[in-house]
């Protein structure tokens, strides 16, 4: 090489800085921007999430003056629960707030007003209390979502009446309730008590919230112990040839494959052929596990690998077996980043609904799964079935589901965090 | 064959000169490879690593209680012969070692040997400081503990101390037994993994270059330690400075691109060399 030495090292390291500073500075304005698109996506989200959501935390609340009249409720004396009309002991009340109600549409209008749950919560109040009986009770029941809808101001009172859900006289009636008092926002405890409902302000998330921790707790229990020693047993012990190869390209791509098919995958082998009821959490937490497995046996292998040679050297110079080795110094060095491979795992599962689909727990269900073999939804399926309600009251629902959905995953990411803190800090 | 490929690449011309005008042709060592009382022998071990032939015909006799040190230039196989003895290299895919190596008359790579009896036995310190990642105390109780080497909390705590003590370490680190090893200077921590070696008490010590990191106050100390531990044990270093070799032991080997060239009473060595190989080594001329 033709080299000029009259030109000093220093010279042509000062010529070449310039273009140095100038691709660092381009590098840095670049990454910077990117960071801000993605910082401006995320806020963007979270601000419509947020707008669209919150109202849904609160609902109206009625108060009303209930009669617990015997001749309503027990007409031969005797308290039935099954079939005394409830329902009629609270439009009752209803139409003595609003005497103006006659004719047989009005009514049927007026009784609209009020959420079916009232009815329930009369019927709690009297099966906890039988003593209520021919007392009057003042008692806070849900509005039904029309009236909780004109609350929020999400009725359009401008449109003409047979475009709006409430009509002239139901707007009257709510503007009168309020003057009253009767009408408040309260917090919409429904909505974290209630399995799913066909009625908006009766529709909670528990039974879904319930669902997806049950998988989880299945999905975890099955694929970190499995995965981790899978991923173990192929770096540490298994011999490396054209098979080790063949396996860690299958894993690799099972990583890669649509969830979907794990769906498929579950009900042909867990449901029809080993029989696990279907919708069940536990055939849930199953699929998601199939589908957790190959990222936490790559991310724990990557975290085995990345433990120094030398420091296994050393146990194996000292006399260390293998399997000594292994535990105590790979495992506690690889832990941190195993367990950073199962909650990218899991919050993976958690958000997953496609193969969740295939194995029936997309069904409408209201009671909240109290087992991991009840019949159950999960957190996403649920976003889903409210998102393809018609009602406004459930698109905000579904905004607020989703709020849950994000909360969980953070409770979930910063236990997580906490515990790879504990582990770190071990030595 | 290994000097045609060598000579057909043209970039090992001058080994390969040293070796086809110098060398002995059939390949056989100079000096004498056996020893009284014979506790390590190596016969005919070649090692590969997949195609490079690291080590050659290598045969050699270890005494009882002797030090032998290994020398020779960069990559001409010390450390590689050296973590024969122990079967260090059996973690390494690609190794492979032939011939035969026997431990007081052992054959330490027959099928029935636990190479975790055999790493007891035969302790080695690395060439490159690898504490664990634990704390001082328990860097040097690690090896006891797996051994079951200490009935109790105070024995235990007796061996690391001696240990460190040996090490020429106590003194610097008896207040912060529970910091980690690795917060430690690199020269503390080769001697930190020279307690932890000598804690398990094995029968031959393996040196891997003890004192590359040392200052000559510690690297005295770690001399004055080999002289002790001689007494009792086999002791193999390999070792890039000619003065600790003649300062520490009774024999030395000369290495080069992976044969034995010559081995003898260190002071014959230092004196008289044999082989021209090993008179250019160590007056300099090669390394
Ligand atoms: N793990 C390994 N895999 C492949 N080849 C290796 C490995 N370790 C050593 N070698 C090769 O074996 C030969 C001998 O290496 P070795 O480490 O034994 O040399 P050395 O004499 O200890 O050198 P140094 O004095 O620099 O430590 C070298 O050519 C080296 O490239
Ligand atoms: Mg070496």
């Amino acid at each position: 090489m033709n080299r000029d030495t009259s030109i000093s090292t220093r010279d042509k390291v000062a010529a070449g800085l310039r273009k140095r500073h100038r691709s660092e500075l381009t590098f840095r304005a670049f990454g910077f921007i990117a960071t801000a698109i993605g910082i401006l996506f995320l806020a963007v989200f979270f601000w419509s999430l947020i707008a669209q959501g919150y109202t849904a935390f609160s609902q109206t609340y009625l108060t009303l003056d209930i009669e617990f009249s015997e001749e309503a409720l027990a007409p031969g004396g005797q308290l039935d629960l099954e079939y005394a009309d409830f329902d009629g002991v609270v439009r009752q009340s209803l139409r003595q707030l609003l005497p103006d109600a006659t004719d047989r549409r009005a009514r049927r209008e007026m009784n609209r007003l009020v959420s079916i749950g009232a009815g329930y919560q009369v019927r709690d109040a009297i099966r906890d209390d039988e003593s209520l009986l021919g007392t009057t009770q003042t008692m806070r029941v849900p509005a039904a979502s029309t009236v909780d809808m004109v609350m929020k101001g999400n009725i359009d009172r401008t449109l003409p009446e047979e475009q709006r859900t409430a009509s002239d006289r139901q707007l009257a009636w709510i503007d009168q309730l309020a003057e009253q008092g009767r009408l408040e926002m309260g917090f919409n405890t429904a909505l974290f008590t209630n399995g799913d409902s066909r009625e908006p302000e009766l529709a909670g998330i528990r039974g879904a919230v319930m669902g997806s921790l049950y998988m989880l707790i299945v999905a975890i229990a099955v694929s970190f112990p499995v995965g981790t020693a899978a991923a173990i047993y192929l770096e540490e012990f298994a011999p490396k040839n054209r098979w080790s190869d063949l396996i860690e390209v299958n894993i690799n791509n099972l990583a890669a494959v649509p969830s979907i098919v794990f769906g498929l995958l579950g009900l042909a082998v867990f449901i029809n052929w080993i029989g696990i009821p279907r919708s069940s959490p536990l055939v849930g937490g199953f699929v998601l596990s199939l589908l957790t497995l190959p990222v936490i046996i790559i991310a724990s292998r990557a975290a085995i690998k990345a433990v120094p040679p030398s420091i296994r050297e050393a146990a194996l110079g000292l006399g260390a077996s293998k399997m000594q080795v292994v535990g105590h110094h790979v495992l506690p060095l690889a832990l941190p980043g195993m367990l950073t491979g199962a909650i990218i795992g899991m919050s993976r599962a958690l958000g997953e609904s496609a193969p969740l689909l295939m194995i029936g727990m997309v069904a409408f269900i209201v009671d909240v799964p109290a087992g991991f073999t009840d019949p159950a939804t999960a957190l996403p399926v649920q976003v889903y079935l409210w998102a393809d309600s018609p009602e406004r009251a459930f698109a905000e629902r579904t905004s607020a589901a989703i709020i849950v959905l994000l909360a969980f995953l953070l409770v979930m990411n910063l236990t997580a965090v906490i515990l790879r803190k504990r582990v770190e800090r071990q030595w | 064959m290994d000097n045609e490929v060598a000579v057909a690449t043209g970039d090992a011309m001058e080994h390969v000169e040293y070796v086809e005008s110098d060398a002995n042709p059939s390949g056989d060592t100079v000096g004498n490879v056996k020893s009284d009382d014979a506790f390590i022998s190596a016969e005919d071990v070649n090692v590969y690593y997949g195609d490079n032939h690291a080590i050659k015909n290598v045969t050699l006799e270890i005494g009882r209680q002797q030090v032998i040190a290994l020398i020779g230039p960069s990559g001409c196989g010390k450390s590689t012969f050296l973590r024969c003895l122990n079967r260090m290299n059996d973690s390494i895919d690609s190794a492979r070692v032939t011939g035969r190596i026997t431990l007081d008359g052992e054959d330490i790579y027959a099928k029935n040997l636990d190479p975790v009896l055999l790493r007891a036995r035969v302790g080695i310190v690395f060439q490159k400081p690898n504490p664990f990642p634990k704390t001082i105390y328990e860097n040097v109780a690690y090896g006891p503990r797996i051994h079951g080497l200490a009935a109790n909390r105070s024995e235990l705590d007796q061996i690391v101390h001696t240990s460190l003590e040996r090490a020429g370490l106590l003194k610097e680190v008896k207040d912060r037994l529970d910091e980690p090893g690795t917060s430690l200077s690199g020269g503390q921590q080769q001697r930190l993994c020279i307690a932890r070696t000598i804690a398990v008490n094995p029968e031959v010590i393996l040196m891997d270059e003890p004192c590359s990191a040392l200052d000559p106050i510690a690297t005295a100390k770690i001399e004055d330690l080999i002289d002790e531990l001689s007494e009792n044990y086999a002791i193999i270093i390999v070792t890039h400075s000619m003065q600790q070799a003649a300062r520490v032991s009774q024999r030395v080997a000369y290495f080069h691109l992976g044969k034995l060239i010559e081995v003898d009473e260190t002071s014959r060595i230092f004196t008289n060399p044999q082989h021209k190989l090993t008179e250019d080594y160590i007056t300099g001329r090669i390394g």
